[in-house]
């Protein structure tokens, strides 16, 4: 283990990325080993921000532990409330009114667009573009408003509850994400003016941190970065919950494995979310928006596991009930982590300047990576 | 051949910068489409859902809704609320709980609308203020019953 910047036996330099460093969007701690320019090494440390969440979860009741997990991968978090609401249902055996369902998809899809678009302006600044991230900002503040409209916050949601949503949709929801639509559309052609075309940005991009849809896979690689090697994992797919079966959508693949792959299935999936929020914006059933649950949850005896799409992968919730009050034991899969492990593959061999862009093409929300 | 690959790469390069500035120049000449805020002169107003602070609604004659039933204390994920109850002797001689002080602690509240979720006489609510910056930590600390505030009349 080689702490210090310095140099090996070899004469290779090794410095430290991170923990404070503005390119590691968070307290992600990168060792690299450089030959010249040319990266031998990507070391990851991690536990900068570990908050040990799964173990706090365990002194929580049912009900309690699904708002930390908006603390884990924040810019998703109603997924993972949706994640952690789901396995409670699952073990209870709740049936969740079609209206929550609904809702809890509206929800989803617009939380992964506002993911989206912070990865896209973020991205833009890691290769160097400060102007996209002003663009992203202006609509993802849309949604935000749209989203304390209804769950009362921005970010850290707690909106989704075993058995439904907490509270119903505001009366303005469907006239302001109407708005947003029509913001959207007429602005989404401006960012290909902006950056997809940009022939800089395509050469930083294309042809860089390649990986295979094999070794994706092995890494244990999900969402988007996997989907760019061209391989078809949407869980909204591939185990539909909440009512995705009922929707048109197309699971994005692109078979490039490069970063521009991957940017590409992130600003086709905008659309994708877009077309799902369409559909269901106007075909709102009418009903609950809450299931009737007891006050105190009781899981029976057992192990419950779900996994849901979030705005970066495949995100599992395992929950080990001995029957009582909190769970015994709870384990995130997080998708970050295991998409962060795929950075050595990508970069090995590359310049240091792309290591930047390709970790920005991995969207890494570290609080994800770090629980 | 490499010249003039290398010429092309350079046009290319300056075209698409210039498509890019030319939006930024869009922008620039119509300064209605800026959406900054010009915070704290201007203050938004908020959506009446908001969670900005748990606080305890009271009427006019100074009663609020609290039984004193901890629903929302034993709800709360960071121990954040505290009721602190008494033993009310009744007219016909039971003994009957009352609210005597509802403690909240901002500085460890989490917002997660979870107590007024599980409150059943909904005694609180989300207040939408949101500058709770202050230069003393136990300024957070705060008493949420209005002090010579009863139960209201009917709620049980
Ligand atoms: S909002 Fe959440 S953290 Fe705050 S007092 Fe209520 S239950 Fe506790
Ligand atoms: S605020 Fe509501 S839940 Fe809390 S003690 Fe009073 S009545 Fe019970």
């Amino acid at each position: 283990m080689i702490e210090e910047v310095g140099t090996t036996t070899e004469g290779d330099l090794i410095i430290n990325v991170g923990p404070q460093h503005p390119s590691t969007h968070g307290v992600l701690h990168l060792v690299i080993t450089l030959n010249g320019e040319t990266v031998k090494n990507v070391e990851p440390r991690l536990g900068y921000i570990h908050r040990s969440i799964e173990k706090m979860c365990e002194s929580l009741t049912y009900r309690q532990f699904i708002y930390v997990t908006s603390r884990m991968d924040y810019l998703s978090s109603h997924i993972n409330n949706q994640a952690c609401a789901l396995v409670v249902e699952k073990a209870l055996k709740i049936e969740v009114p079609e209206r929550a369902q609904a809702i809890r998809v509206l929800m989803a899809e617009l939380t992964r667009m506002a993911s989206h678009l912070l990865w896209w302006g973020a991205l833009g600044m890691d290769v160097g573009a400060f102007t996209p991230f002003f663009h992203a900002f202006r609509e993802r503040e849309l949604i935000n408003d749209i989203m304390e409209e209804t769950c009362g916050t921005r970010l850290t949601m707690n909106y989704m509850v075993p058995g439904g949503v907490m509270a119903d949709l505001h009366p303005d929801f469907q006239k302001k994400v109407k708005e947003f639509i029509t913001m959207f559309k007429s602005k989404i052609d401006e960012y290909d003016t902006l950056v997809t075309g940009n022939i800089i940005f395509q050469n930083r991009m294309k042809g860089v941190g390649y990986i295979s849809g094999e070794d994706a896979l092995s890494y244990g690689c999900t969402g988007p970065v996997l989907r760019a090697s061209g391989v078809k994992c949407d869980i909204r797919k591939l185990a539909p919950y909440d009512g995705y079966d009922k929707l048109q959508f197309e699971e994005v693949i692109e078979t490039g494995g490069d970063s521009y792959a991957r940017y590409l299935v992130r600003m086709r999936e905008l659309k994708q979310s877009l077309s799902i929020i369409e559909q269901l914006l106007d075909n709102i059933p009418e009903g609950d928006f809450q299931a009737k649950t007891k006050a105190v949850l009781k899981p029976p005896k057992g192990e419950f596991y779900t996994r849901v799409e979030t705005a970066r992968g495949e995100l599992g919730v395992y929950v080990i009930s001995e029957g009582g009050l909190t769970p015994y034991r709870i384990k995130f899969r997080s998708p970050g982590f295991s998409n962060l492990s795929a950075l050595h593959h990508m970069t090995k061999g590359s310049k240091i300047g792309d290591l930047v862009a390709t970790m920005g093409t991995l969207d890494l929300v570290i609080p994800d990576i770090d629980r | 051949m490499f010249l003039a690959d290398y010429i092309k790469s350079v046009y290319n390069g300056v075209t698409s910068l210039l498509k890019g500035m030319r939006m930024t120049g869009y922008y620039f000449v119509h300064p209605k489409e800026i959406i900054t805020q010009q915070y704290p002169e201007v203050k938004q107003v908020l959506p009446e859902r908001f969670r900005g602070e748990v606080v305890m609604t009271h009427n006019e004659n100074n009663e609020h809704r609290c039984t004193g039933c901890t629903a929302c204390e034993l709800a709360c994920p960071n121990a954040t609320i505290k009721v602190v109850t008494r033993f009310d002797i009744t007219p016909d001689g039971k003994k009957k709980k009352a609210l005597e002080t509802f403690v909240y602690h901002l500085e460890l509240c989490t917002l997660c609308n979870l107590c007024i979720a599980a409150c059943p006489t909904d005694a609180i609510r989300m207040a939408q203020t949101f500058e709770h910056s202050v230069y003393d930590r136990k300024l957070l600390t705060k008493r949420l019953d209005k002090p010579g505030s009863k139960l209201m009349e009917g709620v049980e």
